[in-house]
């Protein structure tokens, strides 16, 4: 749950509902970028993604880091990523 | 993954061992406090602790929020999610937390209907979809998740959804640093700095612990190099004379944090009285509650909450761990009736937990480089 998992930017929403679509490891989900901002983010830009939400902007080679460190987490990570699978919030 | 080798080089983590070894006084002991579960976790994992000479100690703090929910309000959030209008939501993190009365999983085993969720939005997109039940979120974590439960407050109160509420349990990381430097149990020489609570809360609530406390901190992100380094940034600092609050995770963690998130904080949530942390009792203004503006969406106002408190099992120590007083494998019951299949005390359930970091990755690394390294 305190992992923060480094996803790219593949779309932001043209609206006010402060989503966009990141991918995760070869998994596209919405997350929330409200904690960002729509102004701040582009297209193809990194963000550590938590419980949903992104929290911070990352640089590519920040979140590669990221992923390999929470690969060796092992199940932790596993089940992180399959509760990321899971969650659909739109 | 040339990017990795950038934080994991064998070669730099010698350079740095060395000029650790450097800078380390003769005959002095030092003693910091690795706040957050995630830098216990690398470390453990990465043997880190044979890097480091004898005589510079880390003790674990108590920066995992699944370990401090006391056995109470597990027990209450149970009472919660067994009425049934009620669907319980939480992370997977909780299921597993024993209570007074057994765990969620236990309660969900009964009948409850309890089910975990990656985000608080789940918990308001299961709300929409049974407008007929009442869907709580029991809301977990230190200023990293908060600004997500705050969010999703904010969203709900929006949308006038009105079945949809919060049990809030998120704890503020500054009360129990404080604790733990006014405890007498510990005598510490300077902190690492949580990296993710950090890039909401910044480096600024830090600066109290130089000044007040003469403690250096150094917020510190989590590859094996960031905590050697941090922990050279420390001895540094102690050896030149000075004591300052430093960012070593610049990269993350920016110095005035997050302001949209603590915006959501504030707008949503106050600071609680007091609140018990496990195995570190009472602590003030260390929780966070529901301000009276969305009384609506707190679970504590709409159901009524036993609100007992359990003491907590005889055998476990968790509350040393969790001050750095003992280490995971000096609890009597660690890795024999304490394990993360059947735990009995909360470091153990999280992955966060020193106690979980230790038993699954610290008793194959100690010691794995320590001719290596020996300077
Ligand atoms: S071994 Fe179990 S009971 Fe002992 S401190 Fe760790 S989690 Fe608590």
């Amino acid at each position: 749950m305190c992992l923060g998992i480094p996803g790219e930017i593949v779309e932001i929403r043209d609206d006010d509902s402060q989503l966009a679509t990141v991918d995760v490891v070869g998994v596209r989900r919405v997350i929330n970028i409200g904690l960002i901002g729509r102004e701040a983010l582009a297209k193809g830009d990194w963000v550590l993604v938590h419980v949903g939400f992104a929290m911070s902007k990352i640089d590519e080679a920040e979140a590669a880091a990221t992923l390999e460190l929470l690969s060796g987490l092992g199940q932790a990570y596993t089940d992180e990523l399959a509760a990321l699978a899971e969650s659909d919030i739109t | 993954m040339r990017f990795v080798d950038e934080y994991r080089d064998a070669e730099k983590a010698q350079a740095l061992a060395t000029q650790i070894a450097a800078l380390c006084e003769p005959g002095r002991q030092y003693k910091f406090m690795e706040v957050c579960g995630g830098h216990t976790h690398t470390i453990y994992k990465h043997g880190l602790e044979d890097y480091l000479p004898e005589s510079v100690q880390l003790v674990h703090g108590p920066g995992c929020p699944v370990c401090v929910i006391p056995m109470g309000r597990v027990d209450d959030a149970i009472a919660i999610a067994q009425r049934p209008d009620v669907i319980m939501t939480t992370f997977g993190d909780m299921m597993r937390v024993p209570g007074g009365n057994g765990s969620f999983f236990d309660a969900k085993a009964a009948g409850a209907d309890i089910r975990m969720v990656y985000s608080p939005l789940d918990a308001l997109k299961i709300a929409r979809q049974n407008p007929d039940r009442r869907v709580v979120f029991m809301g977990i974590g230190f200023e990293t998740t908060a600004p997500s439960t705050a969010m999703t407050v904010l969203r709900a109160a929006a949308e006038g959804l009105g079945n949809f509420s919060v049990f809030c349990n998120h704890v503020t990381i500054i009360p129990a640093i404080k604790a733990i430097l006014d405890s007498p149990d510990l005598r510490l020489d300077g902190f690492l700095g949580p990296g993710h609570v950090s890039t909401v809360i910044g480096c600024r609530p830090y600066e109290f612990i130089a000044r007040d406390y003469g403690k250096p901190l150094v917020c510190a992100g989590f590859e094996p190099l960031d905590i050697l380094q941090s922990v050279y940034l420390l001895l540094k600092q102690l050896a030149d004379g000075r004591c300052e609050v430093e960012n070593q995770y610049t990269r993350v963690v920016p110095w005035d944090g997050n302001l949209r998130a603590l915006d959501a904080i504030g707008r949503v949530m106050r600071l609680r009285p007091y609140f018990e942390w496990r195995g570190l009792g009472f602590i003030n203004d260390s929780a966070l509650q529901m301000r009276d503006e969305y009384a609506t969406f707190d679970a504590e106002r709409i159901f009524a909450i036993p609100g007992v408190r359990v003491a907590d099992p005889k055998s476990c120590q968790c509350g040393e761990v969790l001050k750095g007083v003992l280490k995971p494998w000096e609890c009597k019951v660690f890795g024999t009736a304490c394990t993360p299949e059947t735990p009995i005390g909360t470091c153990m359930v999280s992955s966060e937990g020193a106690c979980a970091a230790y038993y699954n990755f610290g008793r194959f690394s100690r010691s794995r480089v320590k001719e290596a390294t020996r300077v």
